[in-house]
């Protein structure tokens, strides 16, 4: 499903460049969810951000379902790969309704004329009740505000679904709400789910296998069954994994 | 059935609005009813308000004809039977010429608003999306204009086009766009790293699509404000320009000529210039009250309103 090899990332700093990615090479297979683990400033949404076409300033080699990627994305690549942000109260229009962001989507690509159906439908499988499509943002919970920007990943009907650590503004039980919801319409549409975070509890609940990254690598590639066997061999995963683990002990 | 106005405001206010008109015009009565909260900016619409009667039906209520000349009445002052705020120096009633003059001179202030706005808006919004060789050109011709004082290009181009009130209007909007473009492009670079935007970026949406259905609408809350507030500028560029005899041309009773036709008798007839005067500071101060309360209510833009 993808594929990257050799990825680097350049940005600009304040005129400087600085390297956020420097080599990264995976693999997700279609079906799978696969994890990204790293602390802030590891490069990790920078990988996401590349494959979506937010960075522009990359070398290597992606490909989507076969497809090479350029330095721009199709129709096609917009409506089979989709995007969930970190902060749900950034990532939708402070002045657009629910009803807007989510027919936004449907009227780009010429879907117009379902547009009500679907958005009731988008709103009934993210578990929202019809009564929220008019209301703004700010009308709107932390976790439910996250159930939109699912809903409008989801209005396309994408393969691929990335995510950028969609539980991290959260607080802990939505955290779980939104994890629930995503392994539900995962395992109901066949979904393909690439999982950012940097915590590695959360991520090995959601990914079969993931990769760990620091400073712009990937340091290790593992299976969650080895991650809860203990037997990472790099450091800095054990520094991750007990890091989680303590924060478990005083939950 | 019966609806009681009750019931239509719960029905405005409803936080689960049912229909696309009912969230649209619920959003606008939370607007009004802010504004309602604050009592200057409603002082502001009262009087504008008066005003825009005043310019719908202002030759009616006039007593006299404002052109009509009666050299017997020349400066005769205020409170004179039959000529309430006295006369000018050719006899002529100040008090309908005022009344007349509301339309010529709010004319120019509505049409500059109209152009000018959506002008700068477009300019800084496409300016600050699309970012690289299009902002630098855009900006620059902004600059370009910004650098001279407002009322001398204004006076430059009129000069070049000859006086009158069209010309009047057309230099005032080529010289007050400026600022909308700079104040657009600013509110633009603001929200153009923001994850809305990445997302609408995400789905596909085109460029002229982002501009005109995701940034604008987050840049029309202070262009509007800044407009309101520039309202008495306008006003007074264009006083200007009449009084330098550049704008509306006699018997024209534009409220700048006449308070420039005042000008030469203003030590021992005051009221021929002032009451003039008066009636540019009274309004002035409206769509300045006016803009001060809408400031208040349309920032900060993201705190709900209630």
């Amino acid at each position: 499903m993808i594929r990257v090899r050799d990825l680097r990332v350049r940005y600009r700093e304040g005129g400087r460049p600085v390297d956020a990615v420097r080599g990264v090479s995976f693999d997700v297979a279609p079906g799978e969810c696969f994890g990204l683990v790293g602390e802030s400033g590891s490069g990790k949404s920078t990988v996401l951000r590349a494959l979506v076409g937010l960075a522009s300033d990359w070398s290597g080699t992606m490909s989507v379902e076969g497809e090479p990627l350029g330095k721009s994305r199709s129709p096609r690549f917009h409506r089979r790969v989709q995007m969930v942000f970190q902060d749900p109260y950034g990532s939708l229009h402070p002045r657009h309704t629910v009803d807007q962001a989510l027919s936004e989507p449907l009227l780009v690509h010429g879907l117009g004329r379902e547009r009500d159906r679907r958005v009731v439908q988008g709103l009934a499988d993210v578990g929202l009740e019809e009564s929220f499509r008019f209301r703004y943002p700010h009308q709107l919970s932390g976790g439910q505000r996250q159930r939109v920007a699912i809903a409008r990943a989801l209005m396309l009907d994408p393969v691929l679904l990335l995510l950028d650590e969609p539980t991290s503004a959260l607080d802990v039980s939505v955290q779980a709400e939104i994890l629930n919801l995503l392994h539900r319409l995962r395992r109901e549409r066949g979904l393909t789910l690439l999982l950012v975070g940097h915590n590695l509890a959360v991520v090995a609940h959601m990914a079969r296998r993931l990769a760990v990254m620091q400073a712009g690598e990937i340091v290790e590639t593992l299976t969650t069954a080895q991650l809860r066997a203990g037997t990472p061999t790099h450091p800095y995963t054990r520094c991750l994994l007990d890091a989680a683990r303590i924060s478990r002990r005083r939950g | 059935m019966t609806v009681s106005p009750a019931s239509w405001r719960a029905w405005l206010l409803s936080e689960a609005p049912a229909s696309r008109l009912q969230a649209r015009l619920g959003r606008a009565t939370r607007l009004g009813l802010a504004l309602g909260h604050h009592p200057l900016a409603v002082a502001g619409v009262g009087v504008l308000a008066v005003l825009l009667v005043v310019v719908a039906i202002g030759p009616w209520l006039a007593p006299q004809d404002p052109a009509a000349q009666n050299l017997d009445a020349r400066l005769l002052p205020p409170g004179t039977p039959g000529f309430f705020l006295g006369t000018d120096e050719l006899g002529r009633d100040i008090l309908s010429r005022l009344l007349c003059g509301a339309r010529p001179t709010l004319g120019i202030v509505a049409l500059v608003a109209v152009s000018v706005a959506p002008l700068g808006l477009v300019v800084g919004s496409v300016a600050g999306t699309v970012g690289g060789w299009i902002d630098a050109v855009l900006m620059r011709v902004t600059d370009i204009f910004l650098a001279f004082p407002r009322l001398i290009l204004a006076l430059a181009l009129v000069g070049a086009l000859g006086p009158g009130l069209e010309n009047a209007v057309l230099a005032i909007a080529l010289t007050s766009w400026p600022p909308y473009a700079r104040l657009a492009r600013a509110e633009t670079l603001a929200v153009r790293r923001s994850d809305f935007i990445a997302a609408a970026r995400l789905y596909g949406a085109s460029t002229p699509r982002l501009v005109v259905r995701h940034v604008m609408p987050l840049c029309l809350g202070s262009v509007i404000v800044r407009l309101t507030l520039d309202m008495a500028g306008i006003i007074l560029t264009a006083a200007g320009l009449g009084f330098l005899g550049l704008g509306a041309q006699p018997p024209s009773p534009e409220w700048g000529a006449m308070v420039s036709s005042g000008r030469k008798v203003l030590l021992d007839h005051w009221w021929v210039a002032t009451m003039p005067g008066v009636a540019i500071c009274v309004v002035a101060l409206a769509f300045n009250l006016l803009g001060d309360g809408l400031r208040d209510v349309l920032d900060p833009k993201d705190t709900p309103t209630r």
